[in-house]
């Protein structure tokens, strides 16, 4: 087990601390009286958790493959099952963007969350040490833990302070997820069976015939798609996203959606990397799927939540598509998608938020002609805007150029079939913003100094300060990572590079009459065939 | 050939952004606020004259702002073609800036704050994409460019507006994103870089044995990808983006907004693929006959056009294509009047478009038919047209003759007669479609409810906030095409000999 880990060597146990300070936090909350107390303590926690996660980017070795910061307890040594946390390059980014967005979750819903505030503050703390595991645990038991934790507390968000239609979202959120998940964890009983270790990373030491990484691969694969969502099983997000309140909402997106693409990094690659090299063909295919169908649905919304929630499955098709291309920059520009996605989706929906709660409508000609009324807000909306297109110097470009160079230059076809995602990016977020800044040519609100109509315009405040902070926080990442984006990629560079080996090694590994097995003759041949169809055609 | 490697150069780029916050924050005080925006544009000019002697020695300046993986970066890089593009657009911005006030106060336009600050970033991207050392740093300050002049365009917020606005956009983002970023990347994933070759045009950053089929691809896309350059088909953003107020179409649209399109083609034919490898798989005369196409067609359609800034706007469309076939012929004397024709045609441009917006302000009139006996009551306004007119058409003295001079050498250097006839052609058609409207302005007759009106129209003092730069314009149009050294020497420079 010690070849896998550096432990931990900073003055206090750093990895808990983070995972049992959200848990400490949420059980206090139980104590606690009164809305501001509520809000004041919540914040608190959730700062404080991103204070003491500071040190794993300050202190993180990008040189080695290691997981660091280890900490390993035994739990039950009869199944060998241990306590086991560890970051490595990949899951490392995760955990701070986890808990920088969670304090800006409590913040953004200082004023919108007006009934059961205890329940809710309760619920979010439960929320970020959930998810916070996930990305830590280095054993398959405490994932799957961490795993369905999430679900319940993401399902109550939703189903207390979620909109008119949350019984409806809420119930298809979690019979969604759930599917995916029992999968997951046949895979995982799978796994231990046959190797007799919860252990992640010797599982991704231990070598498996093809067949059988085909069915891990295929179970893993299952409840991570459902989870990022990957075209045709995204369904369940943009019902979600709508009906969820705006601290749900910017979870959901930040953070959420990561745990599928973490997962196949996780688990899928260096567990099943034969399997992974025959399904690649389809993956990519269902990825271009995503972006274009993803892009192509936010362009017909007139809900500004629902564009958003569309343009999400876009964005996550580009991570897919990195992962899947299974070269370096594919890998890095996926995970850098994903922390992009998580900054700027997430300011996205603190936006709609901010102007719902003003005017009680997420229609978008409800929430136009906002230009002259709320010239901050509007400042932010347009950086974010410009962001979520992947305009050159903010943070999504870069991820994009990454997954694209990676496509580029592995399969032509494939960048020039993902091409058209970015197009309709551009188009779906410029009409959005035209239309909330601008008021239509018909008059409505038209040169908004004279006469402010019905809408109840003229009660319109700019954002105050709580809320500039908030936006700021995110608006200042934005630009970071879009025009200085070595020491993130620094950070994953070492470990982006060995998965990529794992998977390349994985395939040596295999006897090659194991490539020829009769029971997936059908889909080696199908695969066969896309990439010969991909090799030929570029 | 000295490269110095200074931070100063981002002076340049950086003036314009800082006036445009200065002009946001004195939003409230017009007066205050157009001050800014005068002195931006003249700190702008002379941060641009202090760098110009140091570039005419043969030098360059040169500064990596930030890095984005290896390869991609934030550069800049200032050579002979970015000062020339840079040196012409922050001087008539200074014309512009008192333009702008004379006809934005004249008409009494709203959202004025709006206007300067999009306008200010606007030039300000420019600058960032003249001084770029790179396909991502010119691709960046192309889209800021893009994104700051939407309001512009879509300025009056009418039904007219937003459809002009929203094919501008359409146009520009669909081809940056659809072909532009392809173009970038393919050349990134084969060249390992996107950094020009500095101070050589003739090599490009292509190894040697670069697939054909990419150089190819990305050249098509690249030269689709800058729609900004108004070639035909992808032209037709041009003339609907006529729906902004005057000075935007002047400025912009006759001198930021399209020539960072040529500005930026010729870059990428110049400095990433290089004359070499244009001729060797006859992408340059491709060109040249393709580009020919959209000179002699929107010539023909600006015939048919009765409203002036109509007519302009595919007057630039045909004279854009000029500077692209100069380049196209990948000869020494090329290059040269493609590379020139940047700045002549700019001053020409811009002071057609100065004389149709005071026309439009002074008198309400838009369309040539109405302005019968106008040259009468707005002398200084109509010989300033003239003198552009003679310009855009080669005559000699102006500064467009000088142009047509090199194109001409160029084509007998590659002895090709279609394109000789071509450039006599287009100049027929030239001289048929602006002959006109000067003749119209002295000798056609008013309208019978202009009848018997005289006296001056160019008198009130906002009249004469835009009668003097375009004067100012057309002057120096003569002035550079009786000496043109200064920017020939600057094009020797970069061309070598």
């Amino acid at each position: 087990m010690e070849q896998y880990l550096i432990y931990n060597t900073l003055s206090y146990p750093i990895l808990s601390a983070v995972l049992v300070l959200p848990l400490i936090g949420a059980l206090v909350t139980l104590l606690l009286k009164g809305d501001g107390v509520l809000k004041t303590w919540g914040l608190l926690v959730t700062l404080a958790t991103a204070v003491v996660s500071l040190p794993l980017y300050t202190s993180f070795d990008p040189t080695t493959v290691k997981y660091q910061f280890a900490e390993v307890y035994h739990w039950f040594p009869a199944l060998h099952l241990h306590y086991a946390v560890g970051v490595d390059g990949i899951s490392v980014l995760l955990v701070l963007l986890t808990t920088l967005v969670m304090p800006l979750c409590i913040l953004c819903s200082w004023t919108y969350i007006k009934v059961r505030f205890k329940e809710f503050v309760f619920v979010v703390l439960l929320m970020e040490a959930a998810m916070i595991g996930v990305f830590i645990c280095l054993n398959t038991v405490l994932f799957y833990i961490f795993w369905e934790a999430m679900l319940i507390p993401m399902y109550l968000l939703i189903a207390v302070w979620g909109g008119p239609r949350k019984d409806y979202a809420s119930i298809k959120f979690f019979i969604y997820t759930l599917t995916g998940s029992i999968f997951l964890l046949v895979a995982i009983i799978a796994l231990y069976i046959k190797t007799g270790t919860f252990f992640i990373p010797e599982l991704m030491a231990h070598h498996y015939s093809y067949q059988y990484q085909m069915w891990i691969f295929l179970a893993c694969a299952l409840a991570f798609a459902i989870k990022i969502p990957m075209f045709p099983l995204h369904t369940w997000l943009p019902a979600a996203h709508v009906e969820a309140p705006t601290a749900g909402s910017v979870i959901l997106a930040s953070i959420l959606l990561k745990m599928g693409g973490y997962g196949f990094l996780r688990f899928c690659l260096p567990m099943a990397p034969a399997a992974t090299m025959t399904c690649m063909p389809y993956l990519l295919a269902l990825s271009v799927m995503s972006i274009i169908f993803g892009g192509y649905l936010a362009l017909g919304q007139s809900d500004i939540k629902k564009l958003i929630a569309y343009s999400s499955v876009g964005h996550m098709g580009f991570v897919t598509l990195g992962i899947f291309l299974l070269n370096v920059q594919g890998i890095k520009g996926a995970m850098l998608q994903m922390i992009n996605h998580g900054i700027t989706t997430g300011a996205l929906f603190i936006c709609i938020g901010i102007i719902y709660e003003r005017t009680h409508s997420r229609e978008i000609k409800d929430n136009s002609a906002l230009g002259m009324l709320m010239p901050v807000y509007v400042t932010f909306l347009g950086i974010f805007t410009l962001s979520s297109f992947a305009f050159p110097g903010t943070n999504s470009f870069v991820g994009e150029l990454l997954v694209l160079v990676g496509a580029f230059s592995k399969y032509k076809l494939v960048g020039f079939l993902a091409i058209p995602g970015a197009i309709l990016a551009a188009a779906y977020m410029l009409r959005l913003f035209q239309k909330m800044v601008w008021a239509d040519s018909d008059g409505h609100a038209h040169h908004h100094d004279d006469d402010h109509g019905d809408d109840g315009h003229h009660a319109l405040k700019d954002l105050n300060g709580r809320e500039v902070v908030t936006l700021l926080f995110l608006a200042v990442f934005v630009f970071w990572i879009g025009l200085h984006p070595a020491p993130l990629l620094k950070v994953m560079d070492t470990s982006v590079s060995h998965l990529v080996h794992q998977v390349q090694a994985g395939m040596q590994h295999l006897p090659p009459a194991e490539h020829h097995q009769e029971h997936h003759a059908w889909l080696l041949h199908l695969g066969a065939w896309l990439k010969n169809l991909l090799v030929s055609l570029t | 050939m000295e490269t110095i490697i200074t931070s100063k150069i981002l002076l340049t780029v950086a003036i314009p952004m800082v006036a445009a916050l200065l002009i946001m924050a004195s939003g409230k005080k017009p007066n205050i606020r157009e001050t800014w925006s005068v002195v931006g544009a003249v700190l702008t000019f002379l941060s641009v004259v202090n760098l110009v002697p140091h570039i005419l020695t043969g030098g360059a300046y040169e500064y990596t702002l930030f890095t984005l993986y290896p390869g991609i970066s934030v550069k800049f890089h200032l050579d002979g073609l970015g000062i020339l593009f840079a040196g012409v657009a922050s001087f008539l911005w200074i014309m512009a800036g008192f333009y702008c006030v004379g006809y934005m106060r004249g008409l009494d336009e709203h959202a004025q704050t709006r206007f300067y600050v999009c306008y200010a970033v606007a030039v300000g991207g420019a600058m960032g994409g003249a001084f770029a050392g790179n396909l991502f740093t010119l691709y960046l300050f192309y889209e800021i460019v893009s994104i700051f002049t939407y309001p512009l365009v879509a300025h009056h917020q009418d039904e007219e507006g937003y459809e002009g606005g929203k094919k501008y956009i359409t146009y520009l983002m669909f081809t940056s994103k659809a072909f532009l970023l392809p173009a970038m990347i393919l050349i990134y994933v084969q060249c390992g870089t996107l950094d020009f070759a500095a101070g050589d045009i003739v090599h490009g950053i292509f190894p040697a044995d670069a697939n054909r089929w990419v150089v190819i691809v990305s050249y098509f896309l690249c030269l689709f990808g800058f729609a900004k350059a108004g070639i035909m088909p992808l032209h037709n953003w041009l003339p609907s983006a006529m729906v902004a107020p005057t000075p935007v179409s002047a400025l912009l649209h006759a001198v930021v907004v399209v020539k960072i399109g040529v500005f930026s083609i010729c870059r990428v034919m110049l400095s990433v693929f290089g004359t070499q490898l244009l001729y060797k798989y006859h992408l340059g005369i491709f060109t040249a006959y393709f580009v020919s196409f959209t000179i002699l067609t929107a010539s023909v359609i600006a015939l048919t056009k009765t409203n002036l800034k109509a007519r302009l706007a595919y007057s630039t469309i045909s004279q854009l294509s000029y500077i692209i076939l100069g380049v196209a012929m990948l000869t020494p004397n090329g290059v040269t009047g493609g590379l020139i024709h940047i700045a002549n045609h700019a001053f020409s441009k811009i002071t057609l478009f100065f004389c149709a917006g005071a026309i439009f302000v002074a008198s309400g009139k838009k369309d040539i038919k109405e302005m019968g006996g106008l040259g009468y009551r707005m002398p200084l306004t109509m010989l300033a047209f003239g003198l552009a007119s003679l310009s855009m058409i080669g005559v000699p003295p102006v500064s467009g003759f000088v142009t047509k001079w090199f194109l001409a050498l160029a084509t007998m250097d590659i002895h090709n007669v279609i394109l000789l006839v071509v450039l006599m052609v287009s100049s027929f058609l030239n001289a048929g479609y602006f002959v006109p409207v000067f003749l119209q302005s002295f000798y056609g007759k008013p309208l019978p409810e202009d009848e018997g009106q005289t006296g001056s129209l160019e008198a009130s003092p906002l009249i004469m906030l835009m009668v003097i730069p375009l004067c100012i314009t057309s002057i120096l149009s003569v002035l550079f095409g009786i000496y043109p050294d200064l920017f020939l020497k600057i094009i020797h420079v970069m061309v070598g000999t």
